[in-house]
């Protein structure tokens, strides 16, 4: 009998595939996540827009509000971390945690590494702009990928940014001689290994989800189309003004994907999304994306 | 032969290859037209919350009942086996309930617990099994059969033409489990609804 192992990891990932993981900051958001059919929660103090909005150094939740999300659902509960902090890594390890996102989100712990995820028994989910970033943090034993976006703004277009920029350089990857590839693992600073695995398999070796933006039901719709497994929705829920409606929504038209009948139905009289955020509004040093 | 799974969430492109490895026609269902002349249905690992939810808002639920009055063979494979199960000890929603036993829900643990090992199920052998989040069987009605055990506790059950294992055949390469399931819809090919 064995734990932790790479496929109980990466096992657990392909069960949430066509689901929403949907962050929350209390119990009772954490129950009417569950309620409205999200795969999973992530716990979070703070979620994406109000760390944008208040600044500082945004870090791990308080282990006493992680454990009380965890007692409320019997959903899988997800945390954060931040980037290379072992530390915060173990920590949640030691809760119980079903999934550490090594997250951008939070401000960045290790200015040169990320954290040596092969060491966990827990999985990891990270986030990547690139095949190069994925390939990355495939090799450091991420468990599922989840493209960035640009979290907290309610602005779908860097996730599909993300997302169209990793298609992309799959489909280019696919018909490469050994020759290129090799050139190609150069120039997107990836390992060789993690991009023949990735050749062959003409996709990511793990589960990849879309991030950063999702706000509407349209938006979740949109990057399955775009070939996401499934989508977090941070602040797109709990910052609108049905949360419960839309969150049922959004679980809906990330199912139903390809029927735009039902996405009309379940897009109608949702209330007010959550205020968006113009890229270009936000000066560079404040984006999440390039942690 | 087609073979229905269940695709409003989970594991459903794993179960897809599997059958199509076993040479089956492999029918993703989302609506209930997709239920349309299958042989079989396949309830995939997932959140079994989620799972049934998105299935009654996709107006799946009375027509898979119907199939099942008709005697349609059906496979739950975790959260298929939680879906499928009469009693759900520690939840409050009642499911399916198509086989006769109680289960716990996420009884092997949080994710830090999950496992893979090797089991013996009765007529087929030795098997890889990946346990993830898994639900046990707390007990067991007087029809139901039990084909394979884990520390004591009941993980592949049979009771008619429904089959439920607590663990993930479709996630090794070892396919024996799901020719099993195979089986039961080939014996009852075109059968079911016919007396």
């Amino acid at each position: 009998m064995q734990k932790g192992t790479y496929r109980v990891k990466t096992g657990f990932a392909e069960m949430f595939k066509g689901g929403v993981i949907m962050d929350v900051t209390t119990p009772e958001q954490a129950e009417i996540a569950e309620a409205a059919g999200a795969v999973a929660v992530m716990a979070l103090e703070r979620v994406p827009a109000d760390i944008r909005k208040q600044g500082g150094v945004a870090r791990m939740a308080d282990p006493k509000r992680i454990k009380e999300i965890m007692e409320a659902v019997s959903i899988p509960v997800m945390a954060k971390c931040r980037i290379g902090h072992i530390a915060e890594a173990r920590i949640l390890e030691a809760l119980g945690v079903d999934f550490i996102d090594e997250s951008e989100v939070l401000t960045p712990a290790d200015p040169f590494n990320h954290i040596d995820k092969w060491q966990f028994k827990v999985p990891f989910v990270c986030g990547c702009r690139d095949l190069g970033e994925a390939a990355r943090r495939i090799a450091e034993g991420a468990a599922m990928i989840r493209t960035k976006g640009e979290a907290g703004t309610g602005n779908v277009v860097e996730a599909v940014r993300h997302m169209r920029i990793l298609n992309d350089q799959i489909r280019r990857l696919r018909d490469m001689s050994r020759a290129e590839l090799v050139s190609y693992a150069k120039e997107l600073g990836a390992p060789v290994e993690v991009l023949e695995m990735i050749q062959e398999l003409g996709r990511l070796p793990v589960v990849n989800f879309a991030a950063g933006g999702i706000a509407t039901p349209a938006d979740a719709a949109l990057m399955r189309m775009l070939g996401a497994d499934g989508v977090f929705v941070g602040s797109g829920i709990f910052k609108s003004e049905n949360p419960e409606k839309r969150a049922r929504a959004i679980v809906l038209a990330t199912a139903h994907y390809d029927d735009p009948e039902l996405l009309a139905e379940v897009s109608e009289d949702l209330g007010e999304a959550m205020p968006g955020v113009a890229i270009e509004e936000i000066p560079q040093e404040q984006l999440m994306q390039y942690r | 032969m087609k073979i229905g799974v269940v695709a409003v969430q989970g594991d459903v492109r794993e179960h897809l290859r599997a059958l199509k490895r076993l040479g089956a026609e492999a029918i993703p269902v989302l609506k209930p037209a997709h239920l349309e002349g299958i042989s079989g249905l396949v309830f995939p690992g997932g959140e079994s919350t989620a799972i049934w939810r998105l299935l009654k808002w996709s107006g799946l639920v009375e027509p898979i009942e119907e199939l099942h009055r008709e005697g349609l063979p059906m496979f739950g494979t975790c959260a298929g086996m939680v879906l499928l199960a009469k009693e759900v000890v520690n939840w409050p929603e009642r499911f399916f309930g198509f086989i006769d036993i109680a289960v716990e829900r996420n009884a092997s643990g949080r994710q830090v617990d999950s496992f893979e090992t090797e089991l013996e199920v009765k007529g087929i052998g030795r098997v890889p099994a990946v346990f993830i989040r898994a639900p046990y069987i707390r007990r067991v009605g007087s029809g139901v059969e039990v084909l394979a055990e884990y520390q004591g506790n009941p993980v592949m059950a049979r009771e008619g033409k429904v089959l439920v294992v607590s663990f993930h055949p479709e996630l090794t390469d070892d396919l024996r489990v799901y020719e099993f399931f195979l089986k039961m819809c080939q014996e009852d090919h075109g059968n079911h609804g016919k007396g």
